[in-house]
């Protein structure tokens, strides 16, 4: 048991207020509390931490616990009731939707439990998605980085497919093509793997450990999976809109 | 440093352009049933709109015999007003009051008169031929342009002279002598014999001035008297040096107005009389005033009727396809989310949407030119009113497609607007909840 602890992720933890770097994203006394006529829900109570460039760290706890409010913020599609969010050093609290959008775009790639692709488009139009409001970049520069960020995930002899032609594994992979084609600094996944089965999910979390190691990305993941969680750097545990861990 | 920014946000909009353009067709496609209702709302509509503007046209646009519509004034009655309120007597100019007034204004080129084309009858060797007579004066071939297929108008002399002289048009020609070389020839109408001077084209029964299937000149109209009454049958038309004399030109004939005088005050009271443009004379006519002593001719009231009329009647598809479209919208809040996450922002989303509705309102729009090109050909099959020929104008096509665009826009601002307020986390989760 203590071999075990020795070697969990949360012993390997290393806040980047230690280590001196800058993080690439950190939440200072965020709270986020719903309300509604007749009840007020606090989501998210006093949450306090950073991400540094580079780690891949996973986001537990039971559902309802603030997981997915705690993701969004991060990846500013939403604003917290209090606290600060900053992004590169920059609080963002005070940025327009514009501003936010722009930012999104540039540093945050998203990928989600039920894939959110759109079936209307190709696989690589896809991808592409990110790139076209991406201020300067020729459709040919669009289209190169998409089939990039394709190849990276695998899917390089299906860019002409549509998503209802391809299997749930091969939908995440396209969404994390999808995420990756910006070159976003982090890469914020939403139960990627809920959908999947256990082969799936495992190849999923491959990828995102490789793209993690080999490309140096910044993944935060929320996740069910306790084994899933355990292969990250770090394991940040919630329960009931705080964090416990 | 500025053109390359522009250069920028030119790549952009065109690179967007394409990609909405791209799911716009693939939504369209997708959503078939949700694409006829679309579809067939604002084609209908514009079909209706089309067709009715193309009568319009037809009616009172410029075309053969009336070309000059834009240098002419037309004078559709005189109007007396009874004394001790025994009502109103409306009818047609007499020869005294066209020659007396009429003929003695300086501002028109040339005056000329017809009447409405009254019923008569010519017998061939095997069937009888009902025929619509009208009766001008030489002046009227000058002002309208015929397309003479044979022969020449009647002259100034000819109508002085009263010579049993005729004008017939190309389908009397035919039914008649069956050819329409027949100049010189000799047709019998109503037992008297007129000798054919010139074989025009047809013209429609629905332009009421220039119509007739046989022309004479007014000397031999039963109405034709000369005494000074000023009641009678004939239509002045008076044609101005150029469309900017036309102010002045009708201020002329109002001023003239003030001087008539009546014959038989005892019974008359009041003359009223105005030369109007083709349109303004039909409005006058139509939509009475309540006070008719009053110099308006309505056409202000007409095109307010006519515009709120059309705008209704395309308020309906627009509003149906706002709604069509909310819930389309709505439906696609899962792209929505995604768009926003990865950097939409809600000018973008906007952009696309009506980019979507405009590609779905041109298609209808273009289906609607030939449903409305289809309309008018069963129209004109049907021969609903003789020798009209109702045709889609190019500019009748422009209002079409303006109309569309309109369509478009109307129908897709709000939802639109809409939807890029939708929260990208709610959006994300399909709930449709906004900002």
């Amino acid at each position: 048991m203590e071999n075990l602890l020795a070697n969990s992720p949360e012993t390997r933890t290393q806040p980047a207020a230690l280590n001196g770097a800058t993080p690439v994203l950190r939440l200072t006394n965020i709270e986020k509390v719903y309300q509604t006529k007749t009840i007020e829900t606090v989501a998210l109570n006093q949450v306090n931490l950073a991400i540094n460039r580079g780690e891949f760290v996973s986001i537990m706890g039971p559902s309802g616990c603030g997981k997915s409010t705690l993701l969004s913020l991060m990846g500013l599609l939403d604003e917290p009731t209090s606290g600060v969010i900053e992004l590169d050093g920059r609080a963002v609290t005070s940025f327009s939707d514009k501003e936010l959008a722009n930012l999104r775009n540039l540093k945050i790639g998203f990928v989600f439990q039920s894939y959110h692709l759109i079936n209307d488009l190709s696989v690589v139009d896809n991808v592409e998605v990110p790139l076209l409001y991406r201020k300067g970049m020729s459709s040919k520069e669009r289209r190169q980085r998409a089939l990039t960020a394709l190849d990276k995930v695998g899917l390089s002899a299906r860019t002409a497919h549509f998503p209802g032609q391809l299997s749930g594994g091969q939908r995440q992979r396209v969404a994390i093509a999808r995420a990756l084609a910006g070159g976003p600094e982090i890469i914020l996944a939403d139960e990627p793997t809920g959908n999947l089965d256990s082969v799936m999910g495992e190849e999923i979390m491959e990828l995102l450990m490789t793209l993690n190691r080999r490309d140096g990305v910044t993944v935060v993941m929320v996740t069910h999976d306790e084994q899933q969680a355990l292969k990250t750097q770090r394991v940040i545990r919630f329960f009931d809109g705080s964090q416990v861990s | 440093m500025q053109r390359a920014a522009k250069h920028d946000v030119l790549i952009i909009a065109k690179t967007m352009l394409r990609s909405y353009l791209k799911i716009a067709w693939k939504v369209l496609m997708r959503r078939k049933f949700f694409t006829f209702i679309s579809l067939f709302g604002v084609s209908f509509t514009l079909m209706i709109l089309l067709v009715v503007a193309a009568m319009f046209d037809h009616m009172v646009g410029p075309g053969t015999p009336v070309k000059r519509v834009d240098r002419m004034l037309f004078v559709n009655a005189i109007r007396q007003q009874r004394v001790d309120d025994h009502g109103w007597m409306t009818m047609p100019a007499s020869i005294h009051f066209v020659d007396d007034y009429v003929r003695k204004l300086k501002t028109p080129e040339l005056v000329g008169i017809s009447t409405g084309a009254s019923n008569a009858t010519a017998f061939t060797k095997s069937k009888l031929l009902p025929l619509d007579v009208a009766y001008t004066d030489g002046n009227f071939w000058q002002i309208m342009d015929y397309d003479f297929l044979g022969g020449r108008p009647f002259t100034k002399a000819e109508v002085q002279q009263a010579q049993q002289v005729c004008v017939i048009n190309e389908a009397t020609a035919r039914d008649y002598f069956g050819s329409t070389a027949v100049v010189g020839r000799t047709i019998e109408i109503d037992l008297k014999r007129y000798r054919v001077a010139g074989v025009v084209r047809n013209v429609s029964a629905a332009n009421f001035y220039a119509y007739a299937d046989v022309w004479l000149p007014y000397t031999l109209s039963s109405e034709y008297f000369k005494d000074n009454r000023l009641n009678g049958v004939f239509l002045p038309v008076l044609l101005a040096p150029s469309a900017a004399a036309m102010p002045a030109m009708r201020e002329e004939y109002r001023q003239m107005m003030k001087r008539v005088e009546i014959p038989n005050p005892k019974e008359v009271k009041a003359v009223f009389s105005y030369a109007d443009p083709i349109l303004a004379g039909i409005t006058r006519g139509i939509l009475n005033h309540q006070d008719q002593t009053m110099d308006d001719d309505n056409l202000d009231s007409f095109y307010l009727i006519m515009g709120g009329l059309a705008l209704l009647f395309m308020l309906l598809p627009a509003l149906n396809l706002v709604n069509l479209n909310v819930t389309r919208i709505l439906e696609r809040s899962g792209e929505i989310g995604v768009r926003k996450a990865f950097g939409a922002t809600g000018r973008n989303l906007v952009s696309q949407f009506l980019v979507e509705n405009v590609v779905l309102a041109l298609v209808g729009g273009l289906l609607g030119l030939a449903l409305a090109a289809g309309a008018l050909a069963l129209v004109n099959e049907a021969h609903p009113v003789a020798y009209a020929h109702f045709a889609l104008s190019w500019s009748v096509f422009g209002w079409g497609m303006l109309l569309t665009l309109i369509f478009g826009l109307m129908s897709g601002v709000y939802p639109a607007w809409k939807m890029s307020r939708l929260n990208p986390v709610a959006a994300l989760r399909g709930s449709g909840e906004q900002k």
